[in-house]
């Protein structure tokens, strides 16, 4: 896949139509302790305060380190998970607070492709009836009937639909995907959520899936929010990208717009990290490495939490919490959250931070690069 | 629906690849999928042992449906007694085998051949059918208890651990006592006693189970927790339950004829193993080695074949290197 490809993408839907909207989602897990009562009891801050709207008809990429929220947050909005606080509205109506009983039917109109094509599923189960189970499980087609839209449903992800009666050990990891992405288009949602949909795939398996998703949402007309790590996968796909870091956005921004101008310098060097294919090119390059690994979540650092990594932090990193909003004169719909945006043309690699020595991380030798 | 979609190149044959000259139009006509029962039922046939003793334990089920055809045969029923001198000599004592008793008569100058063959019906219900209630009932409660966590699985894991603590035989013989001797009772009071070891199995399984992402994906479309745990965790504990079921089927035969040797079980006339080997030691010393061997033959014979059995259907379904028996 050659990364320099602009997005595939569909036009912007006629207005900007908001599907799933995320107003300050907080999301904390307790740890367990070993003690049998705590005082003070400490919370996984996986997701923490994260702003987002999902348009109709597109994708909104949403990249980030492994551990930073994404799952989490990909979870939340499927109410798998209960809110700590925030909302999240789905094409008009509030779903925060709804009761299992009350989210069937949301349920129909929202579904996720999962991640792991051999764990997601059942390993006991023919994949007709893996399929079927939307059917089975909202009661909307018996039989024959059901039998029928199954195999319509295979058809069109491109399985044949005669393996009916296979078991999913019996199918390659590509097409485990096909299978999961065929029990998610069952009632033809509205809006899939794609937890890193080809991550555990082949790179030439990467390309069918995608090409499969792109061309379903062409033809459907589906939303997505896609979730990945792989940032060359996210750029061919997407209409708009969040890049998340410790459980905030810390950017959001039409996808070339990103590419072209990046304001926060973690945006800056995860671009960096891409490979490029010619090895001159890539030679010629500065890579800007980031000290240090993602710190833990259980106590974040104050202020800007990449203050301890960032090559240009500066006391008031440290001090006050970046809102996330147009920098530099951006447009309304680049947003980042960050007291020093990266200007056009800058090199953070040759930049320094100002910060106090145990407000940053040192590791010998590889603050910023020479 | 005319997609340009690139068709999935990679075909899982696995093994479906039809022979030269086969009718391909019937091979394509129903792929079928290669079950992991399939796989279980094959190992399962060619294992000699299990075989042998799988026809053994269906001889034993042969006779147990086919016992007034034994007593027509022979001509003696279950409970006639036959005085001296043709079922007891003068003393009043039992007979030993001969061409008239194949087995000897017992105390009361019953044939002990029909009473064998009766008391196989006994020991086949209760161990069958008090197998299958623990096994139901320790496979709902692991489910719920494993599955629903919290408070829930807290009591109900504590109630099996209780369970387990206690000597089954002080409490089978004061349920008895209590209640009543009866067939019934039995059933209840064997079956309710063994299901907690079951259970704390399948809770286990469940336990990791339910952190899978097929597990999630199934919440994730709304499915409701009862239908996750039949239709999605229950298949995938089924094998340990099968093994369980076939191996708690001679505990069960035994706890039976042991209840019964302490006459807290099926009450007498009833033909009943455990019944004779008690009622044999009364006997025993005035040389009637017939009345205690033979129904101690039938428990030991019968206990062993469902044992091998058993232990064939687990190496059936979890298949180790290096069995002892080929």
């Amino acid at each position: 896949m050659n990364a320099e490809t602009t997005a595939t993408a569909p036009e912007p839907a006629a207005g900007d139509d908001v599907l799933l909207r995320v107003e300050n989602l907080v999301k904390y897990f307790p740890v367990q302790s070993a003690a049998l009562f705590r005082r003070d009891r400490e919370f996984v801050h996986a997701v923490d305060g994260v702003n987002l709207e999902v348009r109709r008809g597109q994708t909104l990429g949403l990249v980030g380190e492994t551990g930073c929220g994404k799952s989490t947050l990909a979870r939340c909005i499927l109410r798998l998970y209960n809110l700590t606080s925030g909302r999240i509205t789905f094409d008009g109506r509030d779903i925060t607070k709804l009761k299992p009983r009350q989210m069937r039917p949301y349920r129909r109109e929202m579904q996720m492709i999962f991640q792991d094509p051999y764990g997601s599923l059942n390993p006991r189960r023919r994949v007709g009836s893996i399929i079927g189970d939307p059917f089975a499980i909202h009661k909307t087609a018996t039989g024959q009937e059901r039998k029928r839209k199954v195999q319509e449903v295979m058809e069109l992800v491109g399985l044949n639909p005669e393996h009916f009666n296979r078991f999913p050990a019996e199918f390659s990891g590509g097409q485990r995907q096909r299978i999961g992405v065929a029990r998610a288009l069952a009632f033809r949602p509205k809006l899939i959520v794609c937890d890193e949909p080809v991550s555990a795939l082949d790179v030439s398996i990467q390309a069918q899936i995608i090409n499969l998703l792109a061309d379903l949402q062409k033809e459907l007309g589906l939303t997505y929010l896609f979730i990945a790590h792989d940032l060359s996968v996210v750029r061919h796909v997407s209409n708009r990208v969040a890049v998340m870091y410790l459980g905030q956005v810390t950017e959001l921004a039409p996808v070339d717009e990103l590419w072209a101008h990046p304001r926060h310098p973690y945006t800056d060097a995860l671009l960096s990290a891409v490979p490029i294919p010619d090895p001159d090119k890539a030679g010629q390059r500065e890579r800007i490495i980031l000290a240090g690994d993602v710190p833990s979540p259980i106590s974040p650092p104050s202020g800007c939490r990449f203050h301890p990594r960032c090559p240009k932090a500066a006391p008031t990193c440290v001090e006050r919490d970046p809102v996330l909003e147009p920098r530099l004169g951006d447009e309304a719909d680049h947003l980042a959250a960050c007291h020093f945006p990266v200007e056009d043309g800058e090199d953070i690699s040759k930049s320094r931070p100002t910060i106090s020595a145990e407000d940053r991380v040192i590791e010998s030798g590889l603050l910023g690069s020479a | 629906m005319a997609l340009n979609i690139p068709q999935a190149s990679e075909e899982a044959h696995a093994g479906s690849a039809p022979k030269a000259g086969a009718d391909l139009a019937v091979v394509a006509k129903k792929i079928e999928g290669r079950s992991p029962w399939r796989l279980a039922t094959q190992r399962l046939l060619h294992d000699k042992a299990s075989m042998i003793s799988l026809s053994v334990i269906v001889f034993i089920i042969l006779v147990a449906i086919f016992a007034p055809v034994v007593a027509a045969i022979v001509g003696h029923g279950p409970n006639q007694q036959f005085y001296a001198p043709i079922g007891l000599n003068a003393n009043g004592q039992p007979l030993g085998p001969s061409s008239h008793f194949l087995l000897g008569t017992d105390t009361l100058g019953r044939d002990i051949l029909v009473r064998i063959a009766y008391g196989t019906r006994v020991s086949l219900i209760v161990g069958v059918l008090a197998s299958v209630i623990s096994v139901a009932t320790g496979a709902i409660v692991g489910l719920a208890a494993g599955y629903f966590g919290g408070i829930t699985d807290t009591l109900l894991a504590r109630l099996m651990d209780w369970l387990l603590a206690i000597p089954f035989l002080l409490l089978a013989i004061s349920l008895v006592t209590v209640i009543g001797p009866g067939l019934v009772v039995l059933l209840i009071v064997i079956g309710f006693l063994g299901w907690a070891s079951v259970g704390r199995i399948i809770r286990g399984q469940v336990l990791s189970i339910r952190e899978k992402e097929y597990v999630e994906a199934a919440r994730s479309l709304g499915a409701g927790p009862w239908r996750i745990m039949f239709i999605d965790i229950l298949p995938n504990v089924i094998a340990p339950i099968i093994v369980y079921t076939s191996l708690l089927i001679p505990v069960s035969i035994v706890a039976e004829a042991s209840l019964s040797f302490l006459n807290v079980g099926i009450p007498p006339p009833t033909a009943d193993w455990g019944a004779m080997i008690a009622d044999s030691q009364s006997v025993f010393e005035y040389g009637a080695w017939w009345y205690l061997v033979f129904p101690s033959l039938a428990l030991l014979i019968t206990t062993l074949a469902f044992n091998i059995f058993g232990d064939g259907v687990r190496d059936a379904f979890d298949p180790r290197g290096g069995q002892l028996f080929v």
